[in-house]
């Protein structure tokens, strides 16, 4: 295998009880690429996304992350190499502030966190990294408030920072947008543009100009199988694909755009 | 050192609360150094074991997230192999008893948790309770517990083998060093890097796996911590009373360690000292007087009420009101 797909599937394939949520997906993510996975409502992009990091195991087929299977690792694991995914719905620690929130991310590699009997005094040499993480998502101000004070577009912000404090080759955002004010998507969009050079990013996107904006690949889900794929064009100039979205994404796309 | 640390303001204000906290630490040791001479000490000792057991248990509960049914089996192991071995072999000193006894408990624990941790809610609870069923019937079978008689007369000896704790005074004096102990341990766990991580687990789990961490082993190594420090707690009952019992295995004890903590404040450290204080004081108190035989229904009123109108316990209402009326 060469290295140019970062993360390969081959004929991934989910069931639930006899229902078909993913359908032999071949996804292909190229190194260095902002791919998005796209496609209507109950498409199987989530559960494509979970089978993905682990949280899900797959009914037949087979993941390759840099060529290696990573089939039958788990979350954890995966993560540890480099694989870190965010989720649908903001994922932070509410009741740790915005600082401890990146410290957790940044402490398991120092090889100290089954120490109980340490005072925690002893992650304070992690603060000043912390706050540079903080920093580059523009939440410097914000380093010493409690999660679960702050505004839902900073908690995203957060997000992406505690995943940045991974060092992750491959981020999967889990619709890093959603619900969201278009101030605050606007500056996602930008925070995202800036953390993907020197990485890959496979997201999970609704809104189509977000997607337009930033992606370089698309990857269109319909039904649990690959409608098309693409960059933005190509995508949006296919006829199956305006069939899938018609009446929906389509025209909240233009309401949007 | 200091120097390269980054402190915000927050760190700094906690390291204030810190310095209040540990003036009352102070202050409570203080009064359990003096308390010997003010109160009957078997029953200050009896206190000081089941506030161990309490907080011991609020580590798993409250730190952990983890509702355990089961945790009389960890308290009767510690009982029952620290009276089993100090009334066979005479010449074993009583701190060696209660630290094969706190050992035999961490195993037990490190049994249930590998067998329930990957459990959620309810059904661990379920799993919890099933095994401490079994090791209860368990202690009624095998000989050295004595069954339904329990071990009598076990010998309190001396400590490091110069201290006779038959005096009362000096056993007093170690139980109070034992629960220090304990809860010196539990009060580093919550505030260290593994706590850190615990928290986070508590707080959103796929989070907490997603950022690398198996939670698994860190639900399993706060299991095994508590386990070990109900052992230790149910060690030292056994050395006090000189009595190793059914009582403690049954499934009642179980629940009476929740009721303590629940009433104390789960989640705070304080809160499972003052809940088992508490229950055993009322205990205490209605046993001698001419509502000796409603002592049950009484306590589970008082809980209920409790349940009722301050849910986060005494402990936690308590920290709620200062942190409304004080910042």
């Amino acid at each position: 295998m060469t290295q140019e797909f970062i993360l390969e599937t081959r004929g991934l394939t989910k069931q639930f009880r006899g229902f078909t949520a993913v359908d032999d997906v071949n996804l292909r993510v190229r190194e260095g690429h902002i791919h998005a996975l796209i496609g209507p409502n109950g498409a199987g992009k989530t559960t494509v996304f979970n089978l993905l990091t682990k949280f899900l195991p797959p009914t037949r087929g087979e993941i390759l992350y840099r060529g290696k299977a990573i089939t039958g690792m788990k979350a954890n694991e995966i993560a540890r190499m480099g694989m870190v995914r965010s989720f649908q719905i903001s994922a932070v620690f509410a009741h740790m502030t915005a600082l401890e929130n990146v410290r957790v991310a940044l402490q398991r590699p120092i090889g100290t966190s089954f120490h109980f009997w340490k005072s925690e005094r002893s992650l304070e040499h992690l603060n000043a990294r912390a706050i540079e993480l903080l920093d580059e998502v523009g939440l410097r101000e914000y380093a010493d408030v409690l999660t679960v004070e702050m505004p839902y577009g900073r908690k995203r912000a957060l997000e992406v920072a505690t995943t940045l404090a991974m060092d992750p080759k491959l981020m999967l955002l889990d619709e890093p947008t959603q619900g969201m004010g278009a101030e605050d998507v606007d500056r996602i969009v930008e925070l995202i543009r800036r953390v993907a050079k020197g990485r890959t990013v496979l997201m999970v996107e609704h809104n189509l100009s977000v997607v337009s904006r930033l992606c370089d690949q698309i990857t269109v889900l319909a039904r649990g199988a690959v409608l098309a794929e693409g960059d933005y064009e190509t995508v949006s100039a296919d006829p199956q694909v305006r069939e899938a979205y018609m009446g929906s994404e389509a025209e909240t796309e233009e309401a949007s755009a | 050192m200091a120097t390269t640390q980054t402190l915000t303001p927050s760190m700094k204000r906690e390291r204030r609360a810190n310095l209040r906290r540990n003036a009352f630490y102070l202050a409570l040791i203080v009064i359990g150094l003096v308390a010997p001479f003010a109160a009957y000490p078997v029953f200050l000792m009896k206190m000081l074991c089941f506030a161990l057991f309490a907080c011991a248990f609020n580590l798993l509960l409250g730190y952990a997230g983890l509702l355990s049914f089961g945790h009389a089996a960890f308290l009767a192991t510690g009982g029952y192999v620290t009276g089993y071995l100090l009334s066979s072999y005479p010449t074993l000193t009583p701190e060696l008893g209660i630290l094969v006894g706190t050992a035999a408990a961490v195993l037990l624990g490190a049994v249930f948790g590998a067998l329930s941790i990957r459990r959620q809610g309810i059904y661990f609870a379920m799993v919890t309770l099933a095994l401490a069923q079994l090791v209860f019937f368990f202690y009624i079978q095998v000989p050295f517990t004595g069954g339904e008689d329990g071990l009598h007369g076990v010998p309190r000896g001396h400590l490091f083998g110069v201290i006779d704790l038959n005096n009362s005074l000096a056993m007093y004096y170690f139980v109070f060093a034992v629960f220090l102990f304990g809860f010196a341990l539990i009060q580093r766990t919550v505030h260290s890097p593994f706590g850190q991580v615990l928290k986070a687990i508590r707080e959103n789990e796929p989070r907490a796996v997603s950022l690398g961490y198996n939670v698994e082993a860190y639900k399993l190594v706060a299991f095994i911590l508590s386990a070990g420090l109900a052992g230790l707690a149910g060690s030292t009952k056994t050395i006090v009373f000189q009595l190793a019992s059914l009582t403690d295995a049954h499934w009642h004890m179980s629940g009476e360690v929740i009721l303590m903590t629940l009433l104390g404040g789960v989640g705070t450290l304080f809160g499972p000292v003052l809940g088992a204080g508490m229950v055993v004081g009322l205990q205490h108190l209605l046993s001698q007087s001419p509502l000796g035989n409603w002592v049950s229904p009484i306590l589970g009123l008082i809980f209920v009420v409790c349940v009722l109108s301050f849910r986060s316990g005494i402990v936690g209402e308590a920290i709620k009101m200062y942190r409304k009326n004080f910042k």
